[in-house]
C-alpha cells in the first residue's frame, strides 16, 4: 500500500453524493436549440470559421483555436447557425458572451470523422495536435487547454489522475468511471505516452467511491499505473492539494506543477482524449450532475455542450418554487445562476438546485472572534481570521506579506466559521483591488516618469532661454546706445519709419529667438519696402496732374523712404550682430543658418547629407553583422531620400526667396522701382489722359493680380500676414475701380 | 421567485459562535463543582451576580450603540466573562465587589474597544485586576477548604451564603472562616524547609498534590480544557505552552525543597488558578496570539511570568496580570510568528513591505 500525506486542513461536509447515483447516465433529447459560447477555457477565444445562416453536421468545427492557448469548439449535433450574438455565459458575474446559437436539425449527422489507428506509431506531437484540435481543456473546471498541459518542456516523473470529485453533491467523475473505465485507463495510456512515460502514473481517489475503485481495478493489472485511495476530506480535489496527498511535495509558489515533475489531469479529461485520439471525436458532450431536492431526480446526464440549464432542469422535475439559488458546479466552490437559459459548457460538472433546507440562506455574520477554525480548515496554511481583518481595514501590505495571493478560494474557512462571515467573499474583494491598484501603480508610474521627463526638459529650455534673454538684452541696450549716438536728425516720422520702429520696438520687447527676431526683422524690412512702393504710387498719382515741382518733392520723398529703408536695414544688422558674441554655438549655427539665404542653407544642408551618405556606405562595406548591415542600409535610404527632397526644395527655393533676402537685393529692388516709376512717369507725361488711365488702369489690374496670388500663397501656407495682404488687395481693388470709372467718364 | 445571487461556499458547517461559547460554559462546570463543594456555595453565587450585571450591560451597552440587543446577547460572550470572573473572585465576595467587576469588565473592557472581537485585553481579567488593586482586602478573603474546617462544622449554607453576600438581607454574626491559600503559605515561608511545612500545615499535609480543595478545582478545569481541546475550541498550543513553562520554571527554581524554594512544580500547576487560566483564559482567541506559533510563544511568556510575579512580585498568584502582560505583546507576536503557506520555502513576516 502506497504511503498517502494528509491533506493540510480542510472540511468533511455532508457528501450528499448518495441521490445521484441511484441511476446510470443518462441521455436527453434534443433542445430547441444549443448556445454554444466561443470561449470556454482559459486562454484566447477561437477564430469563429462558420457564419449565420450556416448549416453544420455533428463534429463540425465551429471556431479554431487561435494562438498558443487556446481550444476550438464544434458543433453538438447537425443543424443550422441561427445566430452568433451575445449571450448570458456561466460566469460568477452573469456576463454575457459571444455565443453560436446552434439550431438542431433533429438527424444527428455526424461530420466525416476518423480516430488516430495505433497512436503510438504517431509523435506525442501530432497527438498534441489532434487533442488540440478536438478542443480539449481541464474538465475538472478549470478550463485550461489540456494540449498546453501535455505538451510541457520540462521532464514529467508523476502522471496525476485526479478523482477525487472532493465536492459534495457532484458524482459526474465516479459515474463516468463506473460506467466507462476501460476508455478512461486507455486515455491514461495515451497521456502517458505523450509525456513520455512517466515513471509514476497515479490515480487519486477519495475513500468515498468504492464502486468507482473496483471498476478501474480490473484494467489497471499489468499496467504501471497505480489507484492510490485516500480519506475523503474536501478540498483534496484541488490540484495543490491532491498532489501533496499523494507525493508530499508542494507546487512552488508562483510555479506550475511541471516544475517538479509533475503533471495533472482531471479523469474526465482522460476520458475526452481517447475518444478525440481513438474515436475522432471533438469535445461536443460531458457528463454532468443534475442534483439538489429541488429535482425530482437526481441523476448524471451525458450534456451535450450548449445546451440550456432550462432544458437539463425540464427535464428532472425542476420545481423553482423549492429553489432559492440555483448553483453551477458544487457547493463549496460553485456561483450562482440568476438565468435558466444558461448553457452548459465544457467546464460544468454539476447543477445543483437545491431547496431552501438543504443549504439555507446565511445568517447575518457575527463579529470574528479569531477563534481560528478557519485557520486549522485552510489547506493552504494561511491566516484567514488574519486576511480578513487586513481586508476589512483594506490593509494590503499585509495581505500581501499574509499571502492572500496563495488563498486557493475553496471555501473550507467561510465553511468553519463560527459567526457565518462570508470570508471567501473579502479575500475575492481584496484581490481584486489589489489588482486594480497594481495596474493604477504601474501607470501611474509610467506617467511620473514623463512628468519628471518633461519636467527636466522644461527646465533646461527654460535655462538656455535665459542665456538667450540675457544676450537679446545686451544687444537691445547696445542698439539704443547706438541710436542715441547717431540721430538721424530727420525727426519728422515717416509711415516707414514708424513701421520699422515698430519692428524693432517689438523685436526688443519680446525678445524673441534669433531666427524669430530676424524673421520679424525681415518682415520690417518687408514693410518698409511696401512703404516705398506707396511712396512711389503717391509719385504715380501726382504724375498725372501735378506740378514738376510737387514731383521732385515726391522723387525725393521716395529716395528719403528708401535711404530709411537701408538705415533701417543697418540697425538690423547691428542688432543682429553683437548678440553673436554672447549666444552659445548652437545658437550662433542657427542664427547663421537664418541669416544665410534659404539657398545657401539647402546647399550646406545638401552637401552635409553627402558626406554622410559617403560616411554610411563606408560603413555598410565594413559591417560584417548582418543586422547592422540591413539597419545601416536603411538609414542610407532614408538619407538618401532626405537628399533628393532637399535638392527638389533647392530647386524650388530661387523664386521664392527673392523678395525677403538681405540688403543688397532690396537696394536694387528699390532701385528698380524708381528706375520704373521714373520711367513710368516719362511714359505718361508724353500719353494722353484717356491712355494714361488705360496705363493706370492696367498697372492696377496687374498688381491686383500680382497682389491676389500674394494673398492665394499667404493663405496656403498660413502666413500671419494674410490680413496685410487682404488689405491690399482689396485697396487695390478699390483703386482700380476707381480708375475704371474714371475712364469710362473719360471716354464718353 | 428570482434566484439568489451568492458567492460560494454555499455550504456551511453547523458550528456557530453561541454554541463555541455555550461548550465553554459547559467545560467550567467540573471546576465549579469543585469549587462549590470545597469552598461552598459562594462561587455560584457570583456567577449568578455576575451573569446579570454582565447581561444587563451588555444589553444597556447594545442599546445605546443601537444595535439588535437580542441578536448580540444570543453570542453568550457576556455571559462567559462573567462566568470566568465569578470563578476567579473569591466566594462569598460582596455583591458590590462583583457589579464593579463584572460592569467594568463588560462595558469599559469589552464594548469601549468596539464589543466582541475587537478588545485587545481579556475582560475577565480586567476586572479581576481593577478589583484586586482598589479592593486588596475583599480580594485576598479566600474561605478555607472545607476539610480544613472543625470537627463537625460546615462552610455556611445557601441561605447564609445570601446573606453574608447581599447585607441588606441583614447577616448578623455569621463570618466565614477565611484561610491562606497554598500560594500564599508558601509566599510568607520563611525558615521552613518544603517538608516540614508540607508535614506541619494540614492544608498540604492533608492533599496529595498540591493542597486541599484546590488540588480538586485545579483538576476541575483540566478536566474541562480537555472537553473543550476535544471538541476542537481551541488549540493545545497555548495552555501546553503556558503550563510547561510554568512547570519548567517551578523545576529549575525548586531548589532541592529548600525554605527559599518557590514550590514544587506540582504546587504551582494545581494550585491557585492555574488551570482555570490555562485553559479557559490563556484560550481566548480575541485577545491571544493567532497562530499556534505564536501560541506557543503567548503561552509560554505567560508561564514564565506567572511564575517570576508569583516568585518575586507582590501577589501570590499572577494569571490575571501574566495574561495582561502578554495581551499586550500578542499582536507583536502575530507579526512574526505567520505559518508557512503552501508552496512557500518559509514563513513571512506581516510586516513585510512589497519590494
Amino acid at each position: 500500500m502506497r504511503k498517502v500525506w494528509d491533506l493540510i486542513g480542510g472540511v468533511h461536509p455532508p457528501e450528499n453524493k448518495h441521490q445521484s447515483v441511484q441511476s446510470c447516465i443518462g441521455t436527453l433529447p434534443l433542445p430547441e436549440k444549443l448556445i454554444i459560447p466561443l470561449n470556454q477555457h482559459i486562454g484566447a477565444p477561437p477564430k469563429l470559421l462558420v457564419a449565420e445562416g450556416d448549416s453544420v453536421l455533428k463534429g463540425q468545427v465551429l471556431a479554431e483555436p487561435n494562438g498558443m492557448v487556446s481550444a476550438g469548439i464544434h458543433a453538438p449535433t447537425s443543424g443550422i447557425i441561427s445566430e452568433i450574438s451575445a449571450h448570458s455565459i456561466p460566469h460568477p458575474s452573469g456576463m454575457a458572451a459571444r455565443c453560436i446559437t446552434l439550431v438542431p436539425d433533429g438527424h444527428d449527422r455526424w461530420a466525416d470523422i476518423k480516430g488516430v489507428e495505433n497512436y503510438r506509431e504517431h509523435s506525442p506531437e501530432e497527438l498534441l495536435d489532434v487533442i488540440r484540435q478536438a478542443g480539449i481543456v481541464g474538465l475538472g473546471g478549470g478550463g485550461f487547454p489540456t494540449a498546453v498541459k501535455l505538451g510541457t518542456q520540462q521532464s514529467i516523473s508523476t502522471l496525476i489522475i485526479n478523482s477525487s470529485e472532493c465536492e459534495p453533491y457532484i458524482t459526474a467523475d465516479d459515474m463516468l468511471i463506473r460506467e466507462h473505465a476501460k476508455d478512461i485507463v486507455e486515455g491514461i495510456k495515451i497521456l502517458s505516452f505523450i509525456l513520455g512515460e512517466p515513471e509514476e502514473i497515479l490515480i487519486g481517489i477519495e475513500d468515498n467511491k468504492p464502486e468507482a475503485y473496483e471498476a478501474l481495478e480490473p484494467y489497471l493489472q499489468d499496467t504501471n499505473i497505480e489507484l492510490v485511495e485516500f480519506t475523503t476530506r474536501y478540498p483534496s480535489g484541488g490540484e495543490k492539494q491532491l498532489i501533496q496527498i499523494l507525493t508530499g511535495k508542494e507546487v512552488p509558489n508562483g510555479g506550475l506543477p511541471a516544475d517538479i515533475g509533475i503533471v495533472c489531469q482531471n479523469i474526465g479529461t482522460t476520458y475526452a482524449v481517447q475518444r478525440a485520439i481513438q474515436q475522432g471525436e471533438p469535445l461536443i458532450s460531458r457528463v454532468t450532475t443534475v442534483t439538489g431536492n429541488a429535482c425530482e431526480t437526481n441523476k448524471n446526464y451525458l450534456v451535450l455542450i450548449g445546451t440550456p440549464i432550462s432544458h437539463l432542469l425540464e427535464h428532472s422535475g425542476f420545481d423553482q418554487s423549492k429553489c432559492p439559488r440555483l448553483i453551477m458546479g458544487g457547493p463549496m466552490m460553485g456561483f450562482t445562476l440568476e438565468d435558466l437559459n444558461i448553457p452548459v459548457i465544457k467546464t460544468t460538472n454539476c447543477i445543483l438546485a437545491p431547496t431552501g433546507e438543504e443549504l439555507p440562506t446565511p445568517p447575518p455574520a457575527q463579529p470574528c472572534i479569531r477563534c481560528g477554525m478557519c485557520a486549522e480548515a485552510c489547506p493552504a496554511s494561511l491566516l484567514p481570521q488574519q486576511l480578513f481583518w487586513h481586508a476589512q481595514s483594506h490593509n494590503y501590505e499585509h495581505l500581501e506579506a499574509h499571502n492572500l495571493f496563495d488563498c486557493i478560494e475553496c471555501g473550507a474557512c467561510s465553511y468553519v466559521c463560527p459567526s457565518n462571515i462570508p470570508l471567501v467573499q473579502y479575500y475575492r474583494a481584496a484581490k481584486g483591488e489589489i489588482r486594480k491598484l497594481s495596474l493604477e501603480k504601474i501607470n501611474s508610474d509610467r506617467a511620473r516618469e514623463r512628468f519628471e521627463f518633461q519636467k527636466t526638459r522644461k527646465e533646461k529650455e527654460e535655462a538656455g532661454k535665459a542665456v538667450k534673454r540675457e544676450a537679446r538684452k545686451k544687444a537691445a541696450e547696445q542698439a539704443r546706445a547706438k541710436k542715441a549716438n547717431n540721430p538721424s536728425g530727420n525727426t519728422e516720422t515717416s509711415p516707414a519709419d514708424d513701421i520699422i520702429k515698430a519692428a524693432m520696438a517689438r523685436a526688443e520687447a519680446q525678445k524673441a529667438s534669433p531666427q524669430e527676431q530676424r524673421a520679424k526683422l525681415e518682415r520690417g524690412i518687408v514693410r518698409a519696402e511696401s512703404h516705398l512702393e506707396s511712396v512711389q504710387k503717391r509719385l504715380n498719382t501726382l504724375e498725372q496732374d501735378a506740378t514738376e515741382k510737387q514731383r521732385e518733392q515726391a522723387l525725393a520723398a521716395l529716395e528719403d523712404a528708401q535711404l530709411r529703408l537701408k538705415d533701417a536695414q543697418q540697425k538690423l544688422a547691428d542688432l543682429t550682430l553683437p548678440s553673436d558674441t554672447n549666444v552659445s554655438n548652437t545658437e550662433k549655427t542657427v542664427m547663421e543658418k537664418s541669416q544665410a539665404s534659404p539657398r545657401e542653407a539647402l546647399e550646406k544642408k545638401i552637401a552635409t547629407l553627402k558626406e554622410r551618405i559617403v560616411i554610411t556606405l563606408k560603413k555598410i562595406a565594413e559591417a560584417d553583422d548582418e543586422s547592422l548591415k540591413t539597419a545601416l542600409q536603411n538609414g542610407l535610404e532614408k538619407q538618401q531620400t532626405k537628399l533628393k527632397d532637399t535638392e527638389q526644395q533647392l530647386a524650388e527655393t530661387p523664386a521664392q526667396t527673392n523678395e525677403s533676402t538681405t540688403t543688397p537685393e532690396t537696394e536694387n529692388a528699390a532701385a528698380a522701382a524708381i528706375a520704373r516709376a521714373q520711367a513710368k512717369a516719362a511714359d505718361q507725361a508724353s500719353m494722353s489722359d484717356e491712355d494714361k488711365l488705360k496705363a493706370t488702369v492696367e498697372s492696377l489690374q496687374n498688381r491686383l493680380i500680382k497682389a491676389q496670388e500674394k494673398l492665394a500663397s499667404a493663405e496656403s501656407e498660413g502666413s500671419e500676414h494674410i490680413d496685410a495682404f487682404r488689405s491690399g488687395v482689396e485697396k487695390l481693388q478699390a483703386k482700380l475701380t476707381a480708375a475704371e470709372a474714371q475712364l469710362a467718364q473719360e471716354t464718353q | 421567485m428570482a434566484l439568489l445571487k451568492l458567492t460560494s461556499p454555499h455550504a456551511h458547517g453547523t458550528q456557530n459562535t453561541a454554541n463555541v461559547m455555550q461548550l465553554v460554559l459547559l467545560a467550567t462546570i467540573p471546576g465549579l463543582l469543585a469549587l462549590t463543594a470545597f469552598f461552598g456555595w459562594g462561587s455560584l453565587i457570583n456567577i449568578v451576580i455576575a451573569g446579570i450585571v454582565a447581561v444587563g450591560c451588555e444589553a444597556a451597552v447594545m442599546g445605546l450603540r443601537k444595535r439588535p440587543i437580542m441578536f448580540y446577547l444570543g453570542d453568550y460572550s457576556a455571559l462567559v466573562t462573567a462566568v470566568l470572573l465569578g470563578l476567579a473572585l473569591p466566594p462569598l465576595a460582596p455583591w458590590w465587589l462583583i457589579l464593579v467587576g463584572t460592569s467594568f469588565a463588560i462595558v469599559i473592557a469589552k464594548n469601549l474597544y468596539g464589543g466582541l472581537g475587537y478588545n485587545p485585553f481579556n475582560p475577565a481579567m480586567v476586572g479581576y485586576v481593577v478589583l484586586l488593586i482598589s479592593f486588596p482586602v475583599q480580594m485576598t478573603a479566600w474561605p478555607a477548604p472545607l476539610p480544613l474546617y472543625p470537627d463537625g462544622e460546615s462552610f455556611p449554607g445557601l441561605w447564609q451564603s445570601l446573606q453574608m453576600v447581599l447585607p441588606f438581607l441583614h447577616a448578623e454574626g455569621i463570618d466565614a472562616f477565611t484561610a491562606a491559600t497554598p500560594l500564599d503559605t508558601f509566599k510568607h515561608n520563611t525558615g521552613f524547609l518544603v517538608d516540614q511545612l508540607y508535614q506541619k500545615d494540614p492544608l498540604y499535609s492533608r492533599a496529595s498534590l498540591a493542597g486541599v480543595g484546590w488540588e480538586w478545582v485545579n483538576l476541575g478545569f483540566l478536566a474541562g480544557g480537555c472537553f473543550l481541546l476535544y471538541r476542537k475550541v481551541f488549540t493545545w498550543h497555548a495552555p501546553v505552552a503556558m503550563l510547561g513553562a510554568l512547570a519548567l520554571c517551578s523545576t529549575l527554581f525548586y531548589d532541592g525543597g529548600s525554605s527559599s524554594s518557590h514550590g514544587s512544580p506540582l504546587l504551582h500547576l494545581f494550585s491557585g488558578a492555574t488551570m482555570l487560566g490555562a485553559f479557559f483564559i490563556v484560550t481566548d482567541p480575541v485577545t491571544s496570539a493567532t497562530s499556534n506559533r505564536g501560541r506557543l510563544i503567548y503561552g509560554a511568556l505567560i508561564g514564565i511570568l506567572i511564575f517570576i510575579i508569583r516568585s518575586w512580585g507582590n501577589y501570590p498568584d499572577a494569571i490575571a496580570f501574566a495574561v495582561l502582560l502578554m495581551n499586550f505583546a500578542a499582536p507583536l507576536i502575530d507579526n512574526y510568528t505567520l505559518p508557512r503557506t503552501y508552496g512557500h520555502k518559509k514563513s513571512r513576516r506581516a510586516t513585510e513591505k512589497k519590494d
